[in-house]
C-alpha cells in the first residue's frame, strides 16, 4: 500500500478536479433542476459514511472478540471518517431540501436516523478521547450498535413515508447521469481507503510513541 | 325516570371521538394568521422564498471540498507532529546511550 499510496492520492486528486465538469454535463432532473446535482455528492458522501460505519463495527468486534490492537486502531480511523463523512450528509442534504422540499430540515425516519448515526459515532470518539483507561472497549461496543443503526437508515426510506427520495434512484439512474454518480462514488471511496490507511498509519504510530515512553518510565 | 345521559366511560369515549374526527379537519384549514392580519403580495412573498439553487450547489460543493482537504491536512499535521516527537524521542534514547 505504501507503495502505492502517492499514485492513488494524484489519481483521487485528479478524479476530485474532474468531478465537476462530469456532474456540469449531467442532464438536469426535471422537477428539483440545477439543486438536484447536490446529489453527485451527497449520495457518495453518504455511502462512504455506510462504508466507514461496517468498517468501525467489524474492526470493533474484531478488537472486542479476539483482542487485535491493530483492528482497534483502524476502528478509531474509521469512526472519524465516519463523522467527517456524515457531516457533510448532514449539511449537505439541508442544502438540497431547502430548494427541493422548501425546508431546511424535516426530523423524518431518513434524516433523523441519519443524524443519530452520526451521533453514534461522534460518542464513540469523544469516549475515545476522554473516556480514560479501559474506554476503548466500551467504544467497540457502542460501534458495534453503530453499525446495526446503517441498514435501519437505508430501508427507513422504504418502510415509512418520508419526503426523501427512496433507495429506487440510485438503480434506476437515466445513463447521463448514472456515469457522473458512480465516477464521484469511485472517488469518494478512493479517498476513503486512502484517508482511512493514513489515519491508521498515525494511531499505529502514537501507539509506538506510547510504547517508547512507557518503556523509558520503567 | 332513567338517566338518559352516559356514563363517565362512554363520555370519554365520546370526547375522544370528537377530538380525533376534529384534528383532520382542523389540521386541513389553512394557515390563518397571514389571511386575518393583512394581504402580503405575491411578489414581495416569492422575492423572500426564491434562494438561487445555484448558490446552494455552489456551497455543497464547497463545503466538501473545505471539509475534504481540511481533514486531510489535519492527518497530515497530526501524523507530521507524532513523528518529529518519535524523532526527538529517539535522538534522547541515543544519546542517553551513548553516555
Amino acid at each position: 500500500m505504501r507503495k502505492l499510496f502517492l499514485p492513488l492520492t494524484v489519481v483521487a486528486a485528479g478524479m476530485f478536479m474532474m468531478a465537476p465538469f462530469l456532474v456540469d454535463g449531467a442532464p438536469y432532473e426535471s422537477t428539483m433542476g440545477l439543486v438536484q446535482k447536490i446529489f453527485y455528492f451527497h449520495v457518495p458522501s453518504a455511502m462512504t459514511m455506510f462504508v466507514s460505519a461496517f468498517v468501525c463495527g467489524i474492526s470493533s468486534a474484531v478488537f472486542l472478540f479476539k483482542g487485535r490492537p491493530a483492528a482497534d486502531r483502524l476502528a478509531v480511523a474509521a469512526a472519524e471518517l465516519t463523522s467527517v463523512f456524515g457531516i457533510i450528509v448532514l449539511v449537505t442534504g439541508p442544502l438540497w431540501a431547502r430548494k427541493a422540499w422548501g425546508v431546511w430540515w424535516v426530523w423524518d425516519e431518513r434524516i433523523t436516523s441519519t443524524f443519530v448515526l452520526w451521533l453514534i459515532f461522534n460518542a464513540y470518539l469523544l469516549l475515545r478521547k476522554y473516556g480514560g483507561a479501559g474506554s476503548e472497549r466500551l467504544a467497540a461496543g457502542l460501534a458495534i450498535f453503530g453499525m446495526a443503526n446503517v441498514p435501519f437508515v437505508y430501508w427507513s426510506v422504504n418502510v415509512w413515508r418520508t419526503l426523501h427520495p427512496k433507495t429506487t434512484v440510485v438503480p434506476t439512474l437515466q445513463p447521463g447521469m448514472r456515469g457522473p454518480f458512480w465516477f464521484c462514488v469511485t472517488a469518494f471511496l478512493l479517498l476513503y481507503v486512502l484517508a482511512i490507511t493514513a489515519r491508521a498509519h498515525l494511531e499505529a504510530e502514537r501507539a509506538r510513541l506510547e510504547e517508547i515512553y512507557l518503556a523509558i518510565e520503567e | 325516570m332513567t338517566n338518559w345521559w352516559p356514563g363517565r366511560a362512554v363520555r370519554a369515549l365520546l370526547v375522544a371521538a370528537v377530538l380525533a374526527l376534529s384534528t383532520p379537519v382542523m389540521a386541513s384549514q389553512p394557515p390563518t394568521a397571514a389571511a386575518q392580519d393583512g394581504f402580503v403580495p405575491v411578489s414581495r412573498a416569492a422575492q423572500q422564498e426564491t434562494i438561487p439553487a445555484a448558490r446552494l450547489v455552489v456551497i455543497a460543493y464547497g463545503f466538501v471540498w473545505v471539509m475534504l482537504l481540511g481533514y486531510l491536512w489535519s492527518i497530515w499535521s497530526r501524523l507530521g507532529k507524532v513523528e518529529r516527537e518519535l524523532h526527538a524521542v529517539s535522538r534522547r534514547i541515543e544519546a542517553g546511550d551513548r553516555r
